[in-house]
């Protein structure tokens, strides 16, 4: 079931457009390349007046997510987006948000870091913010980016999360693509995203004190509860997205799989890469080969049972990173994965890679290789600690 | 203004105990810490210098001092940190810092 017209709409004007349909009260935003279209587009809806929403607009991405505590903290719907090096700037503000438990909404169109200076896209800003204490997930295509800004909003404030959430489009490769959209009714929205009451809100006649001073008597208890808060979401997570497949025919899960169910060889992804990885799969099964691919979609709270259940039958399985830890395991998400599956009586052999940094395509023929090259490394026993795709060596 | 405050030391709270994003809902309750922990001097009048003005209890930063029942200004020390601010600004030097003991 998929209701309304399909239009065709660049992804980041389709942020915009589930922006406004949530009705958000607040917009504070810097822009920077590649997250530009969306909020020069909210800028414009509320100038001429189709979002009835106050445009804060700041001088620094500290202060975007500055102004965003303020006002969520006030209990007003508040949205921002940002990128790159903009991500970094609000670094320390991001902190604050979570743990004062602000339902903020922000858009992140993934781009690499400098130096050198590089404007495309990768996950290298992701994974610096990893333990900021944000709910993170991962959108592949236009739609989903829309839908997933949508439910952004609706799980942040749900009383048993109070949580911002971030939502991750990759920077040119889905912001600045022209995707087939399914927009949705107002009324539809309505309902499934209603105001709310923000039970922390700042209120003269109730008054409380957020963010104050906790001596280390006392801060170890605050991050332990901040923690338990963050993992109980996922049930919740889940829930919204059910509701939201009733309403739109459109289904999300923390860990999707394609092909996965036979394979002994998984390729594990993160954005909108996995629809160029599925090519690559298709290939390979047409050959015969039992290969499937598993994208993580929601990378906080990162969802362990879900994954240990999609990978726990494969003998291989291959991960690509898009940013690099450095001298570190090289790959930030192959090593959370390698630590979700420490533990597991039965796991696959892993194998690392890092490619499309940068902006950087990855072909289909570059997935295929990683695949067998992967499967042939694992098979041998030999760890890489750092094995590129596509990078000239 | 007799205000009832959560009674528990801050090593009294578990991890459930804590308010949702730890916000404070009774407050004021900063009245209860006990800044005269770190003072490592305090200050001491001199009543026969003083001349009752009030301008070191506008200056003290913890708006600690206050005048007592003869209309003289002293330091509540539970608040009192010792910076010696007011010392400093009373014109006619009736406050001397003096070390603190331990
Ligand atoms: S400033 Fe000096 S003279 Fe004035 S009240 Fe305080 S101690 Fe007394
Ligand atoms: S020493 Fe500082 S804190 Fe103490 S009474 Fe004087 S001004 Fe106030």
């Amino acid at each position: 079931m998929m209701t309304g017209k399909r239009i065709g709409m660049e992804s980041s004007l389709g942020i915009a457009e589930a922006v406004k349909l949530a009705n958000a009260d607040v917009v504070a935003a810097y822009p920077i390349t590649p997250q530009t279209h969306i909020v020069e587009r909210l800028a414009e809806l509320v100038a001429n007046g189709e979002l009835d929403a106050a445009y804060i607009p700041v001088e620094s991405e500290h202060s975007a997510m500055s102004a965003c505590l303020g006002s969520a903290a006030t209990g007003a719907r508040t949205f921002t987006a940002t990128a790159g090096q903009g991500l970094e700037l609000m670094h320390e503000v991001l902190y604050v948000a979570s743990s004062m438990r602000l339902p903020i909404v922000m858009a992140v169109a993934n781009r690499a870091l400098s130096s050198p200076l590089n404007v495309w896209g990768d996950h290298s800003d992701v994974m610096a913010v990893r333990d900021t204490g944000w709910i993170q997930m991962f959108a592949e295509n236009g739609q989903q980016v829309f839908d997933l800004t949508l439910c952004a909003f609706r799980i942040a404030e749900d009383p048993e999360v109070l949580f911002p959430v971030m939502v991750h489009l990759d920077g040119f490769h889905l912001s600045h693509v022209v995707e087939p959209f399914y927009l949705m009714e107002q009324d539809v929205v309505d309902k499934f995203l209603p105001r709310f009451r923000f039970p922390l809100a700042l209120d003269p006649d109730k008054p409380l004190t957020a963010g104050a001073f906790f001596p280390p008597g006392v801060y170890g208890e605050a991050r332990r509860a901040q923690d338990d808060a963050l993992r109980s979401v996922r049930p919740v997570i889940s829930r919204t997205w059910r509701e939201f497949e009733e309403i739109s025919g459109r289904s999300y899960k923390p860990v999707e799989t394609y092909r996965a169910d036979d394979a002994r060889v998984l390729l594990l992804t993160m954005g909108s890469f996995s629809e160029t990885a599925m090519l690559a799969i298709d290939q390979l099964r047409e050959r015969g080969q039992q290969v499937g691919l598993v994208r993580i979609r929601l990378w906080r709270p990162f969802p362990f049972t879900e994954f240990r259940q999609a990978v726990g039958n494969a003998e291989t399985l291959v991960v690509l990173d898009r940013a690099i830890s450095y001298g570190g395991p090289t790959g930030p998400v192959c090593a959370e994965v390698k630590a979700a599956l420490y533990s597991e009586p039965k796991r696959p052999r892993i194998v690392s890679y890092v490619g499309g940094l940068g902006g950087r395509d990855i072909l289909v023929s570059e997935f295929v290789e990683m695949i067998e090259k992967g499967t042939a490394l694992a098979e041998s026993g030999v760890e890489e600690e750092l094995l590129t795709i596509g990078v000239r060596v | 203004m007799a205000k009832q405050f959560d009674q528990r030391k801050e090593t009294e709270y578990s991890s459930r105990d804590l308010e949702t994003g730890c916000v404070i809902t009774d407050p004021g309750n900063a009245a209860r810490y006990k800044t005269g922990d770190w003072r490592s001097q305090r200050p001491t009048w001199n009543t026969l210098r003083c001349i009752k003005c009030g301008l070191c209890s506008l200056y003290c930063p913890e708006g600690c001092i206050a005048p007592n029942a003869e209309g003289y200004y002293e330091a509540d020390l539970y608040y009192c940190k010792g910076c010696g601010i007011c010392s400093r600004e009373c014109w006619t030097q009736a406050i001397t810092m003096i070390e603190e003991e331990e």
